[in-house]
Order: C-alpha cells, then structure tokens, then sequence
C-alpha cells in the first residue's frame, strides 16, 4: 500500500515539477529580455547622452598661475618681486604614517616649528591627498643639504623650488607697497573667480592691493585628461599664463631710504611730492613692519604683537594718519583772508598775548605769552601770530575760510591710488550740527584758523596742498605709479598727471605774498623754521606747526623733558622748495616730538642732492 | 531495505568522467569572456588575471571532485552539510561580536573562507532533501518548516550584514518551493503578505541599505555619494554604444571613474568596450548556461535531484540577473558579484562546485533503482 502511495505520488511529483521548471523556463527569458531591453535602452537610445558624459568625465581644465608682476621705483630698483624658495612638501597620499614622518623631520630639520606643523595640518584637511602640502617655507642651503642626503628615508617628501613674494627694503617700503597674502573666501568673491583660479595670493594692502589687477595677470590653462582622482594623466593642450604688468612707481627709493631713516624710532610720517604734476616722490611712515612676514601667511603672534603694539606700526600714517594741521593750516587761511579782503599787506594789528571775543571775558591766548607787537600778514606767518589769526579767522568767518581750505583739498580724498586713504575733516556750521549735534560757537572759528579743534588732515594732503600753494593754485591728484609695462606685448603705459580743479584768485599776486612769508619763515632771525636751519644751499618756504596733544601744559613752568612722552606736542611741517620755481613739497608729521623741520630738512637736502649728482653725471 | 532505497546503481561506474559537456563548453565560454574583461578591468595587471587563473584551476578541481559524487552521496550528506553550515555562521557571528564588527570571514590559517558560501549550496539541498519526502501539493505546514530553513541562515547572513548573499540563499531555497509544487493561490497570498511587510523590512533595514533603494530611485539625489556608483556605471556603458571603445579601449573604467570595476561593477567595464553586442553576447551565454541548468533539472529522475538542479540553477540566474540589473540601474546596489566573471575567489569556487553538482546530477543516469 504504501509502495503504490509512493509511485503514484512520484508521477503526479514528476509532472508537477515539469509544469514548474517550464514557468521557471519562461522566467528567465522574460528577465533576460528585459536586461538586453535595459542594455539596448541605454548604449543605443541613450548612447549620445552618456558619449558626451563620458568626455566631461575625463578632460579637465587646469589653470595656471600667472607671475605677479614685479614692482620698481622711479630708477628702476627693485621694490617687490618673486623669488624661488626651497620649499619642503609632503604629497599625502605617499606617506604611509604622517605624524611619525613629521616626527622625524622635525629631528632632522630643527627649523620646523610647531606652527608650520599646525599650517602644515590645516592645508592637509583642505586640499585632496594628491595635492603637495608645503612643510617649510624658505629652506635654508643648510637645510636643503641636510634633507637630499636623507631624502632616502622619506618617500613621499620632497623639496621643490617655487616663486615666493620678496620686498628686498622690508619695512622701508612696507605702507607703500602694502603686502600680499593668502587669498580668502571674501576677496574671492571679489574677483573674477576664472582669472584666480590658480592664484593663492593677493594684494591685501598698499599698491599691491590698488593695482591687483595690473599685477596680477592672466590665467594660463592646460587641458589634460585626469583620472578620477583629478590627477593629471597627459596634457593636451596648453596656454600659458600672462604674467602681471611690470610697475614703476613715482618714488625714488633713495630718498624714500633717507625720509624712513629721518623718522626712525620715532612715530611720524613723511610725504613728499612733485610739485608739477603730483608725483610722490617718498612716502615715509614710521614704524613699520617688515612685510615679507605677511606672505605666506603671518603667525599668529606675530601678528598679535604687530597689531596690539602701542605704535601702530601696521598703520599708514602718510595716508590714514589724520592730525589736526595747527600752524602750518595759516598760509591757506592767511590766503583766505586776501582772498576775501579782510586783510590786505598794509593791514596790521597789536598782538598783546591774548584775543578776546566781544563780549566774551575768555581771552584766546598766543603760543608767546607775552605778544609779538605789531603785526602784519607776512610776520603773523613767520612768528606764526595766533593773535593775529584769531582776529582774521574771526572777521572772515568760518564758512568762507572752511570753503578755501576745502579748495585745497582738505577734507576729501586726494584720490591717491593706495584704498587706505582716510578724507580729514574740515568742520563747519552744519558740519558741527550734523556730527555733534551743537551750533558752531565763535570761538570755534578762532581755534579753527590756527589750525586746531575739530581740523584734521593727513600728511599726505598737507603735502598736495602746499604743492599747490607753491603752483599758484594748479592742483595735481597725487600718485604713486609712474608707468606700468605688459608683459606680453612689452607695451608702455605712461600715467599721465591728471590736474584737478584750480584754485583761483582774484590777485595773482597773493601767492607770492604768501610764498614770501613762508621764505621768512626760514630765513628770517624771527621764524619759526630754525630748526630746519637758516643756510640751506636751496631757497625753501616752509611753515612750522605745533598740535597740542594735552592742552593744560603750554603755560605751565614744567620742563620739556618732564612731560610723558604721550603728551607731548605733535611737530609738523611744510614746505616747498626751491621758492623761485618750486619743484618739490614735502609734509613731515613727527608724533610727540619737536623735530619735524630736522626730518624735512634732511629729505629736502637729500633730494637736491640726487638731483645735483644727476645733473652732473 | 532502507539501505537499498538509497542507493540506486547508476549507468557508469565511478571510473568514468562525469561531465556534462553543453554546460562545460557554456561554462568555459563564460570564464574566458570573463578572464578578456578582468585582463582590460584590472589595467592589464596580469598577476590578478594569473591570481584568478588559480582560483578557476581551483575552482574547476572542485567542480570535476563534486560531479564524480553519486547525487544520493549529497542526500544523505545533505543535514549534515546544513547543520555544520549552520554551526559556522553562528560561530562567525559570535566572533564578530567579540571583534566588534563586521565578520564575514572563518580564517582556517591556509585560507580564509565565508560560512555564508556554504549556505549557498547548503540551502538548495536542504529545501530540497526537505522537499523531497514531502508530497506534493505542498501543505501549509511544510511550506512554513521549508521557509524557517530557509530564512535562519539566511538572516544570520543578512546580520553579518551580507544583504547580497542572504537574498541569493532565499531566492535559492523560494526557487525550489517554487519547483516543489507550492499552490499558486498560496504563492499569491504570500506574495501580497511579502509586499504588505515591505515597510515593516524598511524600518529595520540598516542606513546604507535603504540609501541604495533611495538612490535606485533617482541616483541624480546624491551624485556624489551613494548614486555616484550607478551614474559612473550607467556613464560606462552607455558610453559604449552598439560596438563598444574596443578591448582595453575604454576611459571611463581605466581612469578609474567606475568604481569596483574589477569586482561587482565588472559588467559596466564589458559595456563600455564591448558595447551592445559584446555584452548581450554575455548575457545570453549566463541565460543558456541557467536554461542548461533548468535543462539538467527536467532530465533528472528523483524529485531530489531534480528540486536541487532547479534550485541550483536558478541561484546563478538570479545573482547574474541581480548583478547585471544593478549595475545597469534597473536594481539597488546589494554586493552581488557578476558570477564566474567578477574578480574574487570564493564565490567562483561556490558556483562551479554547484555547477559539480549539477554535472553530477546530469551525469549519474540511474539503470535501476533497487526501489522499483
């Protein structure tokens, strides 16, 4: 019984299975079917789709970094340029065990710091593992010695030679030429991201950052066909880089070198400039820094202590350093007053000592406190009266004496091509309603036209105007670049001086007047200007200037060197030479001290100088 | 008389060669189009093409070892081969523990091995042995015995995580319930109850997993991370169009935009230079070496046999169906290697010893059963 159980279950088994392995049968040639449907669907309908994929895929653009164009004073000296340094790279996806490698590096290279570690660290996480992470920066011959005969030992490190920004005069020409840096995401956006693409650094201050365009240059390209880790198989095709326009500036840096000299250790500026077409000529503000630490990205104390310093060394105080002008503001009020004919040459007060207002029992008193007598317009400027201004600031009032001043440029931008520029002020009525929300009093007048109070002005705009006092009135926008060359076509382009909006008079005769005070103020026993000494072998018209910095101590009996340093008065001083057919003015800004005419004396000197060895050679 | 009952006298003794020769000659054709793709996939490394030449030697000694062995030798093995399984991947996954994390691997010193391949042959003859001494119709509660024997290992392996795998061996054993005679009712039934679960397997699907069905679904979401492998792959192949770059020819696999093209994405590497017509060609040799397999099946004369054949061949199919599919963007990315043609030695030795017992099965004609 079971036997026959077992045989007629095995057939009804038997064909059951057959009707199942036929369903399988149809199984696989459905799905069969829809695999070569999917395979045709895809390499026949679609194939254009994914052929054009598939070359994205593989070609890639590289970029190439453009040299930045190197940078030159007015004699063709190098001011700015790149250098190759010996730079030691690791290629991470070489090195097996990279802190053991640092680790050894360090023992055998004892220059590396713990800060180039943490650098090293930060540019790793940032780039992919093909890409060469600098270690060092700026091996030294030692260093490089010492590393290719152990190179053995260190696969996946190596040293390689690569262009690096160099300011040979460091800190002379630092505010002028500014610094490049590391370029970061918000100047990214600033610029044009295809012409950077290769590009690790631009300018961050100075004329590097003015004229980042014409030095920075044109992006090469080479198209190469990449794995897919971007790593470069062969190259196709390339178009090299343009390199960035060669700059020549208006500076002479020889006396660039005398004008820092003249400032050192001590906080001050100096500007001076061509008086025909506003060509600077030096532009001094001191202390300063050594720039080349900025470049491949300063270390962070370092920055600290250049930032926190009580000096500002950072700070450019040619351009951005604002001051209140004091005495050598009078020639532009004195011009003013002319100008207006409040007061003419014959005119003449008694200086007492003091100037009451009417009705007012406060008496503004003189620098002398005992007068200077009876006083005309060239010896108010040669003992620099303030007596005397008082009552001319007060008879012409502020807002004709604040509209000549702005005339001169006070007050607004020179348009100088450097970004740090800061305007100045010249106040007001509605200046003073506006910022300080008080009616201007009388009194401010007074303090205004000996060039205190709310006055203030940058070195470099003292220069530009004294320029154009020394021109009767032709004004030139200062500038710093004298040319620039293209590096592909060798083409020059010459900057022309571009003249601003004159200062006219209705005598012309009123400039010399001035110039004449200004001269007396030199060579006069009375002048203020002794300290620039009375033998000059040039002509000079100069003006002295003194801002008070605490204003309690001018009449105490303290000595000088009694007075914190901090407190003691700014010295300032202008001056143009020579006085028949002024070629250069300068502006010299000494911070807490006395020697602003020494400092412009020793530019002046050094300029008709160079002048004379050039004229005879 | 239970003695005599397993052991039936077949045609040849155990001296001859027990080949089945349609299934060899599809076979090697398989391997020697897979060997051309390894060579151009591996950038003509060829000391990976000698390293698999070994394997397939290997592999091919266990095939002829495995075809001389009389199909009621596997039968009574069969519980025996299941339950030593069994003991293997519940001994990696307490390892595993131990190691804290993923353990996949028994290493026996001279060679490495994966219990999971194991359960590749291991489940086919169990659902079949188990089959076998049922009749047919099969009732409910054979079904749901044969489903918890298939579905134990299947979800250790799945725990290893070994999402590929542990689907080959489900779809193995469901092949031969299928064959076994399972009502269609029930399959229907079932099959609406598997849907109705799909969610409930959602949620307990690791991260990555459910990343993959995601990406299926549009791999242009993430084309970076996890659709990055279907664009490359659907990039090689349509790249190829009807004739293909050549042999050696094509980019998009030797600049290494297609990842794993030596292993599971090796199909998209023939795509790219063979084309339309090399790779069909391909397809349609795995789809005769499966219908040889279903072939062998119909041939067989004991319901054990022929469960097993079926069971056997349709695990091929399936993991070529799944693999292919995947790489094509028709199916989520699970870690099925292309069989007989993906780089890697385990799986190659699995197949050819399944396709040994196939041959075995082909090859034992059975005379008389001491039976009937």
């Amino acid at each position: 019984m079971r036997l026959h159980q077992s045989v007629k279950n095995e057939r009804a088994e038997s064909r059951m299975h057959h009707v199942r392995l036929n369903m399988l049968v149809a199984f696989v040639i459905c799905c069969s079917a829809l695999l070569i449907a999917r395979l045709a669907y895809l390499q026949i309908s679609e194939y254009k789709r994914y052929e054009t994929l598939s070359m994205k895929n593989q070609m890639s653009i590289i970029p190439i970094a453009p040299p930045r164009g190197i940078i030159l004073d007015s004699q063709g000296v190098v001011l700015a340029e790149n250098i190759p340094v010996y730079v030691l790279e690791i290629v991470p996806e070489h090195v097996k065990n990279i802190p053991e490698t640092l680790a050894r590096l360090r023992t055998l290279l004892p220059s590396i710091t713990d800060e180039d570690i943490d650098n090293f660290n930060r540019a790793r996480n940032q780039n992919r593992s093909y890409v060469p992470i600098p270690v060092k920066l700026k091996l030294t011959q030692d260093d490089v010695a010492v590393f290719a005969s152990n190179q053995y030992q260190f696969t996946g490190v190596s040293i390689k030679a690569r262009l690096m920004r160099y300011y040979p005069l460091g800190e002379v020409t630092a505010h002028l030429l500014g610094y490049v840096g590391r370029i970061n995401i918000q100047e990214l956006q600033q610029v044009d991201p295809t012409n950077y693409r290769a590009t690790n650094f631009i300018g961050k201050s100075g004329i590097e950052k003015f004229y980042e365009d014409l030095l920075h240059g044109r992006v090469g390209y080479q198209q190469v066909e990449t794995d897919v880790s971007g790593r470069t198989l062969r190259v196709l095709s390339k178009q090299n880089p343009v390199s960035g326009e060669k700059l020549y500036l208006t500076v002479d840096v020889r006396l660039q070198q005398v004008a820092f000299d003249a400032l050192k250790d001590k906080r001050g500026a100096v500007v001076a400039i061509s008086t025909h077409n506003g060509d600077i000529l030096a532009m001094a503000s001191s202390p300063s820094y050594d720039p080349n630490l900025f470049v491949n990205g300063i270390s962070s104390a370092d920055y600290q202590r250049l930032a926190n310093a009580k000096d500002r060394p950072l700070y450019n105080r040619a351009v951005r350093g604002l001051y209140p002008p004091a005495s050598t503001i009078k020639p532009f009020v004195a011009l003013a007053g002319l100008e207006k004919g409040v007061v003419d040459t014959n005119y003449h007060i008694f200086d007492p000592g003091w100037f009451k207002l009417p009705g007012v029992s406060h008496s503004y008193r003189d620098w002398k406190k005992t007068g200077h007598g009876v006083i005309n317009i060239k010896r108010a400027i040669t003992v620099s009266c303030d007596t005397y201004f008082y009552q001319l600031g007060h008879r012409m009032g502020i807002a004709f004496m604040g509209e000549m001043l702005s005339k001169f440029g006070f007050g607004q931008l020179t348009n100088i091509d450097l970004i740090e520029e800061a305007p100045g002020i010249v106040p007001n009525d509605p200046w003073k309603r506006r910022t300080k929300g008080v009616a201007w009093y009388p009194g401010d007048t007074l303090i205004s036209a000996i060039g205190q109070g709310f006055m203030l002005a940058s070195p470099l705009q003292m220069a530009n105007a004294t320029a154009s006092l020394s021109q009767k009135g032709h004004r030139f926008r200062p500038h710093l670049l004298q040319k620039s060359i293209q590096s592909d076509k060798g083409e020059t382009h010459n900057y022309e001086p571009l003249e601003e909006y004159p200062v006219k008079l209705k005598d012309e005769n009123y400039w010399n007047i001035i110039a004449d005070a200004m001269h007396s103020v030199i060579t006069s026993n009375e002048g203020t200007g002794y300290r620039f000494g009375r033998t000059a072998p040039y002509s000079v018209a100069g003006k002295t200037g003194t801002a008070q910095v605490f204003s309690g101590h001018q009449y105490e009996k303290k000595r000088y060197e009694d007075i914190p340093e901090f407190l003691r008065d700014h010295s300032l001083f202008i001056a143009f030479a020579p006085v028949e057919n002024p070629e250069i003015a300068i502006a010299v800004m000494v911070e807490n001290d006395f020697v602003a005419s020494n400092v412009a004396r020793k530019v002046l000197d050094a300029y008709f100088q160079l002048k004379k060895g050039e004229t005879t050679s | 008389m239970k003695s005599h009952h397993a052991r039936p006298v077949y045609r040849f003794t155990a001296k001859s060669i027990h080949v089945d020769w349609p299934l060899l000659g599809l076979l090697l054709a398989v391997i020697a189009f897979g060997m051309l793709i390894l060579y151009s996939a591996s950038n003509q490394n060829l000391s990976m093409v000698l390293r698999q030449s070994m394997r397939l030697f290997f592999a091919l000694s266990i095939m002829a070892i495995f075809a001389m062995i009389p199909p009621h030798k596997y039968k009574i093995w069969t519980p025996w081969i299941y339950g030593v399984g069994l003991a293997l991947l519940i001994a990696v996954m307490i390892m595993g523990k131990i190691g804290k994390g993923a353990q996949r691997w028994l290493d026996l010193g001279v060679f490495r091995f994966q219990p999971s391949e194991i359960m590749k042959l291991a489940i086919p003859l169990m659902t079949a042995w188990y089959l076998d001494r049922k009749p047919v119709p099969i009732d409910l509660r054979t079904l749901l015995v044969a489903v918890i024997l298939i579905f134990i290992p299947a979800l250790l392996i799945a725990k290893q995580p070994d999402l590929g795998t542990a689907i080959m061996v489900i779809f193995a054993g469901l092949s031969a319930i299928f064959v076994a005679g399972i009502r269609i009712r029930i399959l229907f039934i079932v099959s609406i109850l598997a849907s109705c679960s799909a969610p409930l397997l959602w949620h307990v699907m690791h991260d990555y997993q459910k990343k993959r069905i995601i990406t299926l679904l549009n791999p242009e979401l993430d084309p970076l991370g996890a659709g990055y492998h279907i664009i490359q792959s659907k990039i090689a192949i349509g790249s190829g169009g009807a004739f293909g770059k050549g042999w050696l020819q094509g980019s998009q696999s030797h600049l290494n935009f297609l990842p794993e093209h030596a292993t599971d994405f090796i199909f998209a590497v023939s795509g790219e230079e063979f084309g339309f017509v090399g790779s069909s060609i391909l397809i349609v040799l795995c789809i005769f070496v499966a219908l040889r397999g279903l072939h062998i099946a119909r041939e067989a004369q004991t319901s054990f046999t022929r469960l097993l054949a079926a069971s056997l061949a349709m695990t091929f199919f399936l993991s070529a169906f799944v693999n292919i599919g995947m790489v094509m963007g028709i199916l989520p990315v699970v870690g099925i290697p292309l069989p007989l043609v993906s780089y890697g030695g385990t799986a190659m030795v699995t197949f050819l010893a399944s396709f040994g017992i196939l041959m075995s099965i082909s090859s034992h004609r059975i005379l008389f059963n001491t039976m009937s």
